[in-house]
C-alpha cells in the first residue's frame, strides 16, 4: 500500500501537490469564474494534457516534438467527426441537396458520405479511435525514426514537417475534412446538448478529472524502474543502450502515450468549444504547446498544468488590452524560459522552497540574536558595573 | 492533370520552361538554405528566425526603395544592387548582437536554441507589424529586373529568375571559397571540427561562432531581398519559408554546402514536377511526404557527416 | 399677420420635431426586451475583426469603414436617439478566437449587434454561437453563398451575384470560349469556381480548359503560369486570395502575361489587394465587384471624400469596405422600423429596407437576409484604381441556386 502511494502519489509531498491542484481546478476555479470564463479554463485545461504529455516525453525522455498539434487536432477530428454525423441527421438537413451528410460536404457536392466517415457513426469506435488513431500515428512515426537514432533537432524538425503536411492534407480536402473551415456547428453528444450551460459545466469536470487521471498515469511512468531509465536515456543515451535496453522502444512508448494524452485533450477541446479547425494542428499551435510546458516546468506534471492556465490566461487577458504587446511578451517568455528558468515555474517553486527554511533560520537566529543581545549588554554591564 | 495532344515544339516548350522553373525554384531555395546550413552544419545551432533574418532584409531593400524615391530619384536604376548589400550588412550586424546577446549561451543546447528562437522570430515578426504595419510592402524595383528573355516564341524567361539564379550562384561560389582557401573559413572550419583543439592552437573560437552567425543572418537577408523581386514581404513572410528551408537544410545533410546544393536541387525538381503533373497543394504535400519518406529510410540525410559528433 | 405667425410656428415645431429622434419617445423599457446593453442615451455595439495576424491587412478597412459610419450616425442623432458605443475586439486571425470574442460580446457584453468577420472560416465559427445567443451579425464580405440565417445580414455579394453577370460580360466583349480557372485552396475559390463551372459549360456553352488551386501563401506560380501558356485559355478566371496575389500577378508580368495578350477575370482583387500589387502588374485586367472607388454617382463621392478626410488622402476603398460600411446603417434602419433593439424585431423589419444612400448606389435587404445589388466590371488602371465599364441591373441575391449546385 505504502508502495503505491509511493509511485501513485509521490510520498507526501507529491500527494498533496496533488491535491492542491484538484482543488484549484474543482473547487475554486469554478466557485470564483462565471460560465464565460470557466468554459475558457476548460479549454485551456484540454491543451494541458498535450503540456502533460510533453512533460511525459520532453521534460523525462529528452525527446522534444514540435508536432504535438497533429495528436490534439487527430484527437480533435475523431470527436468532430462523430458529433458532426449526429447533428446530420436527414431530418435537420432537409435543406440541403442531399440530406443526412454534414453540410460542408453538401457544398462540395458531395452525394454520399465518404467511406472514411462511416465508422465515426458508432461512438464506441469513435472513442477507440481518438486514443488509437494518433498513437498508431505516433508508433509508426516514432518507429521508422527512433529505430534509426534519429533523435534531437532532426526529430523536432521532422515533426514539424509532418505537422505542416496534415495541416495542408486537411486543408486541401475540403470534402472530406471541411477544409480551413474545419467542422462547425457540432449540438448533441448522444442526445445531450453539450452547448448548454449546465452541460458545459459538467465537461469541465469532466476534463478535470481525465487530466488528473493522464498526471496519475505520467506519475505511474516516472515511479517505476522504467521513468529512471528515461531519465538516463536523457542524460546519457549511449550509456543506457550498452546497458542492454532497447532505447527506441522506451521512446516510441512514451511518444505514443504522450500522443494519446494530447488526444484525450484534442476530444475534451472538442466538446467544449464546439469546433476544429485545421489551424489547432499546424507548427504554430504545436510550439506554442510546448511553451506551456515549459512555462510550468518541463520535469513537473503538476507544472505543465499551471503554465499551461498561466500562459492562456495572460494570453486572453493581454490581446484584449494590449494585442501588439502580446507578441513581443510572449517572445520574451520563450527566451527568457529558455535563458534564466529552464525548470520553469517548478523550478521557482523548488527554489523557494529550498531557501525557505534557510530564510526561517536566518530570520529566527537574527531574531534570537537581537533578543540575546539585549539580554547579554545588561548583563555585561551589570557584571562590569559590580565586581571588581 | 494529364498531358495529352500536345505537339512536339510544345512539349519541347514545356520541358525548357519547367527545367526554368525547376531552376528558378532550385536558386531560391539555395539563397534560403545556404545561411542556415552554415549556421546549423558548423556551429550545430538552429534558428527558427531564419525566415525573419529574411524578411530583415527584404524590409531593408524596400527601406531602401523608399529613400531614393524619395530623396534620390535619379538612383532609381541603380540601388537595387547597393540595396541587397545594405541588406546583407544589417542582417549581419543585427545577427551577431543576437550571437551575443543569446546564442553563445545555448550552444550545448540545440533543442533549447529551437525554442530560444522561436521566440526571437515572435519579436522580430511583431516589431516588422509595429514599424512597417500589418499591410505587405514591395520595394519600387528598376525597370530592368521585370520583362521577360524571348528566345523563341513560346518560351518567356523571366528576368527576375535570372537574376535569383546568378545571385545564388555567386553567392554558394562566393561562400565556398571563402571557406575553403580564407584564413576565416579555416579557423571556422576548424573550430567546427574540433573547438577544444582550435582554442588551444589559438583561434578565438568565440569570434569565429559570432562571424559565423552574422554570417548565416546576412545571407539570409540577401536572399530576402531577392525575393522582393517574386513576391510582396509582410510581418508573416519569414513564416512561410522556414520549414522549406529547415528541410532543404536536414535532408542534405549538415555536413556540407554540397550536400545543400543537392539537396535544394532534388527538392526544387520533385516540387517543379510533381505541382506540374498533380493539383498545386496535392503537387506540395506529394513533395513534402517525399522527403520525409526518405528521410525516414536514411535520416542522416544525403551527405552526411563521416564522423560521429 | 396672425395665420402666417400660426404657419411660422408649426412649423417651427415641425422642424424642431423633425430633427432629431428623441429618446422619449422610445423608452428603454419598450426598445429592449431582451437585456441588451441599451440605456437612456446609448446603446452598444461590437465590432469583431482581425486586428492582428495574417488578415489583419484585409480588415482594417472594414473596420474604418464601420467606426466611420457609426460616427456619421452618432453626429446625426444616433439610433433611436440614443448613442453608440463600440466595444471592439481582435480575432487575431484564429477561427476560435472569434468563436470565443463573439461569445464574449453576446453573452457577457450584451451588446445590440455585432459588425464584423472576413473569412468564411471565421463566420463559419461564429454562426452557432449567434444562433444559439440569437445576435445579430453584419457580415461584408463577397463569399460563396449556400448560407443563410435569421442572425446574419449579409451586406456582401454572394457568388451567383458576383460571378454569372460578370462572366456573362466577358464572354459577350470578348467572344470567350475557354477558361482557365485558378484559385486559392478553400472554400470560396473552391465553391465560386464550381459554379462559374457549371455557368460556363452549361449555359455559356464554353470550355473549361484547367481548374487548380494552390494553398494560400503559395508563391510559386511557375508551373502554372507555363500550364496556362500551354493551353491558351480566352480567358483566366482568377480567384486567387492574401498575399498569393502579388506574387502571381508579377510573375504573370514577368513570364509576359499581359493584359494585351491575355484576357484576365477576377473576383478577388479590390482597391486594397491593388495597392499590395501595384497597379503596373494589373493594368488592363478585370474585377467584378458590386463596388469601385471610382464608382461616379450621387452618393459616392462624398463617401470617398469622408473617409479620405478622415484616415488619410492615400487610403483606398474596395467592395468590402464599402459593404462593411453599409452594415451600421441597416442596422439603424432596421431598429427605427422595428422601434426596438431586440434582435428578434430587427431581423423581421430588415426584408424590404432600402438604403438610397449607399456608396455602390442603391441596395435593399431580401428575405434571406442579403442585399440586391449590382455587379459591376471594372478595368486596372496603372494608378492602382479601376475605370468602371459594365454596370448590371440590380440583381437578386440567390445563395443556393438550383442548378448550379
Amino acid at each position: 500500500m505504502k508502495k503505491v502511494y509511493q509511485h501513485l502519489f509521490g510520498g507526501n509531498e507529491g500527494a498533496l501537490g496533488l491535491v492542491i491542484l484538484a482543488i484549484i481546478l474543482a473547487v475554486i476555479l469554478p466557485a470564483s469564474l462565471d460560465i464565460f470564463r470557466l468554459n475558457l479554463v476548460g479549454k485551456y485545461i484540454s491543451y494541458a494534457f498535450v503540456a502533460v504529455g510533453l512533460v511525459l516525453l520532453w521534460g523525462n525522455t529528452g525527446v522534444l516534438s514540435l508536432g504535438q498539434g497533429i495528436f490534439f487536432g487527430l484527437g480533435g477530428y475523431c470527436m468532430a467527426m462523430f458529433l458532426k454525423l449526429e447533428a446530420s441527421d436527414p431530418i435537420s438537413t432537409k435543406i440541403q441537396s442531399t440530406p443526412g451528410i454534414p453540410d460542408f460536404m453538401d457544398w462540395n457536392q458531395l452525394t454520399h458520405l465518404p467511406a472514411l466517415w462511416v465508422p465515426f457513426k458508432s461512438f464506441p469506435f469513435a472513442l477507440f479511435a481518438i486514443v488509437a488513431l494518433p498513437a498508431l500515428l505516433a508508433y509508426i512515426l516514432g518507429t521508422a525514426m527512433f529505430k534509426r537514432r534519429v533523435g534531437g533537432v532532426y526529430f523536432a524538425v521532422i515533426t514539424q514537417a509532418v505537422a505542416l503536411i496534415v495541416s495542408l492534407g486537411i486543408d486541401g480536402n475540403q470534402g472530406y475534412t471541411g477544409g480551413r473551415n474545419g467542422i462547425t456547428d457540432l449540438r448533441t453528444l448522444l442526445g445531450w446538448d453539450i452547448r448548454t450551460k449546465s452541460a458545459q459545466y459538467t465537461l469541465y469536470y469532466v476534463a478535470v478529472a481525465l487530466l488528473i487521471g493522464c498526471i496519475l498515469v505520467g506519475r505511474i511512468v516516472l515511479s517505476t524502474r522504467m521513468g529512471r531509465v528515461l531519465l538516463a536515456m536523457k542524460e546519457r543515451e549511449d550509456r543506457v543502450r550498452f546497458s542492454g535496453y532497447d532505447v527506441a522502444n522506451f521512446k516510441v512508448f512514451v511518444f505514443c502515450l504522450a500522443a494519446a494524452m494530447s488526444a484525450l485533450g484534442g476530444a475534451m477541446f472538442v466538446l467544449q468549444v464546439g469546433f476544429i479547425s485545421p489551424s489547432l494542428v499546424g507548427i504554430v499551435p504545436s510550439i506554442e504547446m510546448v511553451i506551456f510546458a515549459a512555462v510550468g516546468g518541463k520535469m513537473s506534471l503538476l507544472g505543465a498544468v499551471y503554465g499551461t492556465l498561466v500562459v492562456n490566461t495572460g494570453k486572453s487577458l493581454f490581446s484584449e488590452t494590449f494585442p501588439q504587446l502580446w507578441l513581443f511578451l510572449m517572445g520574451g517568455l520563450f527566451i527568457a524560459v529558455v535563458m534564466f528558468f529552464p525548470n520553469g515555474l517548478a523550478g521557482l517553486w523548488v527554489v523557494v522552497r529550498e531557501r525557505l527554511p534557510g530564510l526561517k533560520r536566518r530570520v529566527i537566529r537574527t531574531a534570537v540574536s537581537a533578543a540575546t543581545q539585549s539580554a547579554v549588554i545588561p548583563a555585561k554591564l551589570a557584571n562590569s558595573e559590580g565586581g571588581e | 492533370m494529364i498531358i495529352l495532344a500536345y505537339s512536339a515544339s510544345e512539349i519541347w516548350s514545356i520541358l525548357v520552361m519547367q527545367g526554368f522553373a525547376g531552376l528558378s525554384l532550385f536558386s531560391v531555395l539555395l539563397l534560403m538554405a545556404l545561411g542556415l546550413a552554415i549556421i546549423f552544419g558548423q556551429m550545430g545551432v538552429v534558428n527558427l528566425a531564419h525566415g525573419e533574418f529574411m524578411a530583415l532584409g527584404a524590409y531593408i531593400v524596400y527601406l531602401c526603395s523608399e529613400v531614393v524615391q524619395n530623396h534620390m530619384p535619379s538612383l532609381a536604376p541603380y540601388y537595387f544592387v547597393i540595396a541587397i548589400v545594405v541588406a546583407f550588412l544589417v542582417a549581419g550586424i543585427v545577427g551577431a548582437g543576437v550571437e551575443w546577446g543569446m546564442m553563445r549561451f545555448l550552444y550545448r543546447r540545440p533543442l533549447d536554441t529551437l525554442l530560444a528562437t522561436w521566440g526571437l522570430s515572435l519579436i522580430m515578426q511583431q516589431t516588422f507589424r509595429s514599424i512597417f504595419g500589418a499591410r505587405e510592402v514591395t520595394p519600387t524595383l528598376p525597370e530592368w529586373l521585370m520583362g521577360s528573355f524571348k528566345p523563341t516564341q513560346n518560351i518567356d524567361i523571366p528576368i527576375n529568375g535570372v537574376f535569383v539564379m546568378a545571385l545564388s550562384l555567386l553567392l554558394t561560389g562566393g561562400i565556398t571559397l571563402f571557406m575553403f582557401k580564407s584564413r576565416t573559413g579555416l579557423h571556422i572550419r576548424a573550430t567546427m571540427q574540433n573547438r577544444a583543439m582550435s582554442g588551444a592552437v589559438g583561434i578565438n573560437t568565440g569570434l569565429v561562432d559570432r562571424f559565423t552567425f552574422a554570417l548565416g543572418c546576412g545571407i539570409a537577408g540577401v536572399a530576402g531581398a531577392a525575393f522582393t523581386t517574386i513576391g510582396s514581404t509582410g510581418p508573416d513572410s519569414g513564416q512561410r519559408y522556414i520549414v522549406d528551408t529547415f528541410l532543404v537544410v536536414v535532408f542534405g545533410g549538415s555536413a556540407s554546402l554540397l550536400g545543400t546544393v543537392a539537396s535544394a536541387f532534388g527538392i526544387a525538381q520533385g516540387q517543379s514536377i510533381s505541382e506540374f503533373f498533380l493539383e498545386g497543394t496535392m503537387g506540395k504535400v506529394a513533395t513534402l511526404m517525399g522527403i520525409v519518406a526518405i528521410l525516414m529510410l536514411r535520416p542522416q540525410g544525403l551527405f552526411p557527416s563521416k564522423v560521429r559528433v | 399677420m396672425p395665420r402666417r405667425r400660426f404657419l411660422a410656428a408649426s412649423a417651427a415645431l415641425l422642424l424642431a420635431a423633425s430633427l432629431g429622434v428623441q429618446a422619449e419617445d422610445y423608452p428603454t423599457a419598450k426598445v429592449n426586451t431582451t437585456g441588451l446593453a441599451v440605456t437612456d442615451t446609448t446603446v452598444t455595439v461590437g465590432q469583431l475583426h482581425s486586428a492582428t495576424g495574417t488578415m489583419a491587412i484585409s480588415e482594417t478597412g472594414s473596420i474604418e469603414a464601420e467606426q466611420l459610419a457609426i460616427d456619421q450616425i452618432n453626429a446625426a442623432g444616433g439610433v433611436l436617439g440614443r448613442q453608440i458605443k463600440v466595444i471592439k475586439e481582435d480575432g487575431a486571425s484564429d477561427w476560435p478566437t472569434f468563436a470565443e470574442k463573439a461569445k464574449k460580446l453576446l453573452v457577457n457584453d450584451k451588446v445590440a449587434s455585432v459588425f464584423g468577420c472576413w473569412t468564411s472560416a471565421s463566420r463559419k465559427a461564429v454562426l452557432p454561437v449567434f444562433e444559439k445567443e440569437n445576435g445579430m451579425l453584419y457580415y461584408p464580405t463577397f463569399y460563396e453563398g449556400l448560407e443563410q440565417s435569421k442572425n446574419v445580414i449579409y451586406t456582401g455579394q454572394e457568388a451567383t451575384q458576383q460571378i454569372l453577370a460578370g462572366l456573362d460580360w466577358i464572354c459577350k466583349e470578348k467572344h470567350a470560349k475557354t477558361f482557365y480557372l485558378i484559385g486559392s485552396d478553400y472554400i470560396w475559390p473552391r465553391t465560386s469556381n464550381k459554379i462559374a463551372r457549371k455557368h460556363i459549360e452549361n449555359v455559356l456553352k464554353g470550355t473549361v480548359v484547367g481548374e487548380e488551386y494552390y494553398a494560400l501563401g503559395q508563391t510559386q506560380f511557375g508551373s502554372l503560369i507555363n500550364k496556362i501558356k500551354l493551353k491558351k485559355p480566352d480567358v483566366i478566371y482568377a480567384i486567387v486570395v492574401g498575399g498569393s496575389n502579388v506574387s502571381f500577378y508579377k510573375q504573370l508580368k514577368a513570364a509576359g502575361i499581359t493584359s494585351d495578350k491575355q484576357t484576365l477575370l477576377t473576383i478577388s482583387v479590390t482597391e486594397d489587394e491593388a495597392l499590395g500589387i501595384g497597379g503596373e502588374n494589373l493594368k488592363g485586367f478585370y474585377s467584378a465587384m458590386k463596388y469601385f472607388q471610382s464608382l461616379q454617382n450621387a452618393n459616392n463621392p462624398d463617401f470617398v471624400k469622408a473617409f479620405k478626410a478622415k484616415y488619410g488622402e492615400k487610403s483606398v476603398i474596395g467592395d468590402v469596405t464599402q459593404a462593411a460600411y453599409l452594415g451600421p446603417w441597416l442596422w439603424k434602419m432596421a431598429c427605427e422600423k422595428a422601434g426596438s433593439f431586440d434582435v428578434d424585431k430587427i431581423a423581421a423589419a430588415s426584408p424590404g429596407i432600402e438604403f438610397t444612400k449607399a456608396p455602390e448606389g442603391y441596395v435593399k435587404i431580401h428575405d434571406n437576409h442579403h442585399l440586391w445589388s449590382k455587379l459591376r466590371i471594372g478595368q486596372w488602371q496603372a494608378d492602382g484604381q479601376a475605370k468602371v465599364l459594365y454596370e448590371s441591373d440590380l440583381i437578386e441575391p440567390n445563395p443556393f441556386p438550383k442548378g448550379y449546385q
